[in-house]
């Protein structure tokens, strides 16, 4: 080629032309897709009352100390198995400590479990799951099959197991459900990065000279972000479960400390005399659990791209 | 003549699958100089992507095999570099547009992002100077008003404007080639007019070399220099643009030709439009001599015994070169007589 057309060509694709006055806008910014998200998401009666709900009571989780009106471990002899009253709303537990205090600081144990124990499971399945899916081979056959393994053990035995083993804390509580709860992290990651890595786009990327590792990172990742975020919504819920029927089976929370499971726990010995001792932990249990499937289910909804424009 | 920019010689790739191996390339070799446009037709699965894919090492392995040939690309051998030196052509020296538009971008990013891509990694340059060329590059391939559409996303654009988005990024970093495989299949007719003009106009602007893969012989005529018909993963035909369509060669180019309609009007445009009698080869088990001959009206025995090398056509134009055993003006000649 001559000359000429090397000088037009530089010329025409600006190489040597100093980048003026152009506004230094962050390179990555999501304009309308977020609060079109937001929109969907709001439109949804249901998920926005689990939205709130769930809310609510990470507020009184982390304000427990302010909210709650007694010290939950504080044992008062007037109130043994006290049936509700003003001074006490939820009445007192089978040592007089006040069960709405209990309550409350029991939700920072439940949701915390919940929180902590997905976080590990999300930690440990996504980039498991990435590596399977993006590498393929015998990589993709050893992890997966011992993802199949670890799911052909049901859940909750597996935790069960897994914090017998540990032994009983409030912690190894949390490990064992989020070790638990890692396989079924590993299988979507893995299922939803074949599912984009077979996109076009992804070729693009590769023959544009992007890196293996650029293209898992910046292209597949983000487009499985959303699956991921729904299953770790709905998964929070069945680790409250989990973290209560551990607590209730005494591998949880340790005593005096509260949790809502191991309430449940001593309460069933005093169904007859004192039945608010179960009640009040049992819908607590309910509630945020119903709040996060709500959320969840919304957030699904709202996500799905079959329904953006 | 100067040294070829582009110098495939007798590359072979095979795909291995459950019922044995599909030769998809049997020993394909051409030339593309600087700044030359090449024009590659055939059917699909006549090899025409496969190949290029391979030169550049985008073809999955497995169940994708070369299993010979060399790919001269500025003088280095690409199927002999390691995958760290390929990404450094790929994007860089070697631009790609793919065939659609709709998918070929990622719908997650902005198009800005998508575009500082390869200037990032290619160029290594900062985000701002990579933010100021994405802007040039819109405006080189016509979007208008690119500032404000840079942090739009694909589906914010319509499928003429991706596309053009895909040419963007391909040409991002002053690539010497672009390869554009199936690059308006997707598009409307209108549309496809337009991006054909777009590339011809930036190929005036920048002088790089493509290789335009299509099926479509009306795209070709417009924007190539040479022409290349494959088929059953060899070349059958190749020549300058004007003498392949006025005086083909090989009977399957004539059979491409002859299934155009044609729109020229009067009485001599009304007829019934050619269609090539039969299917393409089984690719696991390829007839020994001429894949074509056995849907070739104008086979000679010895097309189904012996593969005829690719050579200069007698009496045509230099460069004009035909793989057959026959000779088809004189057969033409021969029937129009009759």
């Amino acid at each position: 080629m001559s000359t000429g057309s090397e000088i037009a060509r530089a010329e025409a694709v600006g190489l040597e032309a100093a980048p003026s006055g152009t506004p230094a806008q962050p390179l990555l910014q999501e304009p309308g897709t977020l609060a079109a998200f937001w929109r969907r998401l709001r439109a949804r009666k249901s998920a926005v009352a689990g939205l709130v709900i769930v809310g609510l009571l990470i507020l009184m989780a982390v304000f427990a100390p302010w909210i709650a009106p007694y010290d939950p471990t504080a044992t008062d002899w007037g109130n043994v198995r006290g049936a509700p009253s003003l001074a006490h709303p939820f009445g007192g537990d089978e040592v007089g400590r006040d069960v709405l205090s209990r309550i409350i600081f029991g939700a920072r144990a439940s949701l915390g479990a919940g929180l902590v124990s997905v976080a590990l499971a999300v930690s440990l399945g996504l980039p498991l799951g990435l590596l399977a899916g993006y590498a393929g081979g015998w990589i993709d056959g050893a992890i997966s099959r011992l993802t199949d393994a670890l799911l052909a053990i049901p859940f909750l035995i597996l935790a069960i197991a897994l914090a017998a083993f540990l032994g009983p804390s409030l912690v190894n509580a949390m490990i064992a459900i989020g070790l638990s709860a890692t396989s079924t992290f590993i299988r979507l990651t893995r299922a939803q990065v074949r599912a984009v890595a077979a996109e076009e786009f992804v070729e693009a990327a590769r023959a544009m000279g992007n890196p293996p590792w650029r293209i898992a990172r910046v292209h597949i990742l983000p487009n499985i972000v959303p699956a991921i975020l729904v299953q770790a919504t709905l998964t929070i819920a069945a680790a409250i479960i989990a973290e209560a029927s551990l607590s209730f089976l005494g591998l949880g929370q340790q005593p005096p400390e509260p949790s809502w499971g191991a309430m449940l726990n001593t309460a069933k010995n005093f169904m007859d005399e004192a039945p608010w001792m179960a009640i009040w932990p049992g819908l607590s249990i309910f509630l945020a659990v119903l709040a996060f499937n709500l959320f969840g289910d919304g957030l699904r909804d709202a996500l799905d791209p079959r329904q953006r424009t | 003549m100067t040294k070829p920019l582009l110098d495939v010689r007798d590359l072979a790739v095979a795909l291995d699958t459950d019922g044995g191996a599909v030769h998809a390339v049997n020993g394909v070799s051409y030339t593309l100089h600087e700044g030359e446009t090449l024009g590659i037709v055939g059917e699909s699965g006549s090899g025409k992507s496969v190949h290029v894919l391979a030169m550049l090492g985008l073809i999955p392995r497995p169940p994708g095999r070369i299993t010979g040939g060399q790919v001269l690309f500025e003088g280095r051998d690409l199927l002999g570099l390691k995958e760290r030196e390929l990404r450094k052509i790929r994007g860089g020296a070697i631009g790609f547009v793919f065939q659609d538009p709709m998918s070929s971008l990622n719908p997650g990013m902005t198009v800005a992002a998508q575009i500082v891509e390869p200037l990032r990694i290619h160029l290594g340059l900062d985000a701002r100077a990579a933010r100021a060329r994405a802007k040039e590059l819109l405006d080189l391939v016509r979007i208008p008003n690119a500032a404000a559409r840079l942090d739009q996303y694909p589906h914010e654009f319509s499928g003429g404007q991706r596309q053009r988005v895909m040419i963007a990024i391909g040409l991002s970093c002053r690539p010497k080639l672009l390869i554009a495989d199936e690059a308006t299949t997707a598009l409307d007719v209108t549309v496809q007019a337009e991006i054909v003009a777009l590339v011809q106009e930036l190929k005036r602007e920048l002088g790089m070399a493509i290789i335009w893969i299509t099926h479509d012989l009306g795209v070709v005529a417009g924007i190539s220099d040479t022409v290349q018909v494959m088929y059953a993963g060899r070349i059958l035909e190749r020549g300058p643009v004007d003498d392949i369509f006025s005086d083909p060669r090989n009977a399957y180019t004539l059979g491409l030709l002859r299934s155009l309609p044609d729109l020229s009007g009067g009485r001599a445009g009304r007829r019934r439009l050619h269609q090539i009698e039969g299917a393409p080869p089984d690719m696991r088990h390829l007839p020994p001599g001429d894949p074509f001959a056995p849907r070739n009206a104008y086979a000679t025995p010895r097309c189904r015994s012996e593969m005829p090398p690719l050579a200069q056509a007698p009496g045509a134009a230099p460069g004009h070169l035909v793989a057959a055993w026959y000779d088809l003006p004189e057969l033409l000649s021969r029937e129009a007589a009759r």
